[in-house]
């Protein structure tokens, strides 16, 4: 299993019968394939539909799209609506769970996801409003970035927001923001909590009750 | 009463140099793209953009930032045109950068009379620069000013002889918010129908909003 898999298919384990979810662009799109059996999850789009399947090839409609652009069709029990009442859902507490890419996630559970400095500039589009405003925001995101950690000690990027995450899903670990620090509470198959420390830019707290993903 | 449907070039010949436009879309999917192409045919210039995004830079409202017609712009993301980026980064084009929900809440306060919202989003940021917080219950929000503009770009799905307006699917996003808060709102619909077509609740944008009404399918 290649290391994005891993981390989508360890994310759709957190998404409960019934939830509404928010994926975002990327690594995040992947985790629609992954909902485990019998729980049946709504997936919201920010352009204004809840109720979409994935990317679709053949029977495109030019207006029915995803946030990126993509095709998608409407399944049975779909409704659509504008850009206020979308963004409504996501700030008013009605959208369970985002699941986003991130740059960097910092000791306090702060992430930057949006913007890197004379880099790369492409807007924080529905991000913000996201991070702020879902009940629970999961990060999905590779540990380390050409050899970097990106989990660190005080986010160097712009955050997206103050608010703390819930969830950080790594292709190494699962570690959870919490008051006291960041919680180490699960390693990836034949991943050891050395090879996670060595990998983190910051404090790690090693959960009493320790367990490999349930892959 | 007067004839709203009116000639695409009629239309886009009321737009002045300078003018500041309210644009439909998402990746223009739901844009006014035969209003736009006929923006550029015409040349007008110095424009200001309000929209979501500014697309591509072969694709809908993208096409104006490429063909350099735009002063200043205000949306939420830029990244899937680096036409955009690279005007920015040249001091050619001011790009006020606004998080997507904030964005759809400012154009509605324009469009509905309000001073502003108050959001939690972007509080903590570099968006909280140079802006008002307010505290409620405990909370700190963002206040955020309302936008319009002289103009409202929108494309519908279907338009009454009157005005009325539908849109489908994920095409609606902006379109219904913006045809509130532009001084003149201009609609580019690919059905124009007899009135009495649209049934009352099927009605999305009511056509005492909209002033001209063009078809998106050259005949």
């Amino acid at each position: 299993m290649d290391e994005k898999t891993l981390i989508a298919k360890r994310v759709a384990l957190e998404l409960m019968d019934g939830d509404l979810v928010n994926l975002g662009i990327g690594l995040p799109t992947l985790v629609a394939r992954y909902v485990p059996a019998g729980r049946h999850v709504f997936f919201q789009s920010e352009n204004g539909i809840v109720g979409m399947s994935g990317p679709i090839t053949g029977a495109e409609n030019h207006d029915l799209t995803d946030a990126g652009g993509s095709p998608i069709s409407a399944l049975p029990g779909a409704a659509s609506f504008d850009s206020a009442f979308s963004f409504g859902l996501i700030r008013g507490g009605h959208l369970d769970v985002t699941v986003l890419g991130g740059l960097q996630v910092d000791r306090e559970g702060r992430l930057a996801n949006w913007m890197v400095p004379g880099k790369m500039v492409p807007g924080m589009g529905g991000a913000m409003d996201l991070v702020t405003g879902a009940r629970r925001v999961i990060v999905a995101m590779q540990h380390s970035a050409k050899g970097e950690p990106k989990i660190v000690e005080r986010c160097a990027l712009p955050l997206t927001s103050v608010r703390r995450v819930d969830l950080v899903v790594t292709d190494l670990a699962v570690i959870e923001p919490t008051d006291a620090g960041l919680v180490l509470k699960e390693t990836a198959p034949g991943v050891t909590v050395e090879q996670v420390i060595a990998n983190t830019g910051c404090e790690l707290i090693v959960a009493p009750d320790l367990r490999p993903m349930p892959l | 009463m007067k004839n709203k449907l009116v000639s695409l070039e009629e239309a886009v010949a009321r737009i002045p140099d300078g003018a500041s436009l309210l644009i439909g879309g998402f990746m223009a999917v739901g844009g006014p793209n035969r209003l736009v192409d006929e923006l550029i045919r015409q040349g007008k210039r110095d424009l200001t953009i309000i929209a979501n995004d500014t697309a591509r830079p072969n694709n809908g409202l993208g096409k104006l930032v490429v063909e350099k017609l735009v002063r200043r712009v205000v949306t939420s993301h830029i990244g899937l045109n680096p036409e955009t980026q690279k005007q920015m980064i040249a001091g050619a084009i001011e790009v006020e950068l606004v998080p997507q929900g904030t964005l759809a809440e400012r154009i509605r306060a324009g469009g509905v009379g309000l001073g502003g919202v108050l959001t939690p989003t972007g509080v903590g940021t570099t968006v909280e620069e140079g802006k008002r917080t307010v505290e409620v219950d405990g909370v700190t929000y963002l206040l955020e000013m309302p936008i319009k503009a002289d103009f409202a770009l929108v494309s519908a799905k279907q338009a009454d002889l009157y005005g009325n307006l539908t849109y489908a699917l994920t095409a609606r996003n902006f379109n219904p918010l913006m045809a509130m808060a532009g001084a003149t709102v201009i609609a580019e619909a690919e059905d124009i129908l007899p009135v009495g077509c649209i049934p009352p609740d099927a009605v999305m944008t009511p056509s005492i909003l909209v002033d001209h009404i063009v078809t998106a399918t050259p005949r």
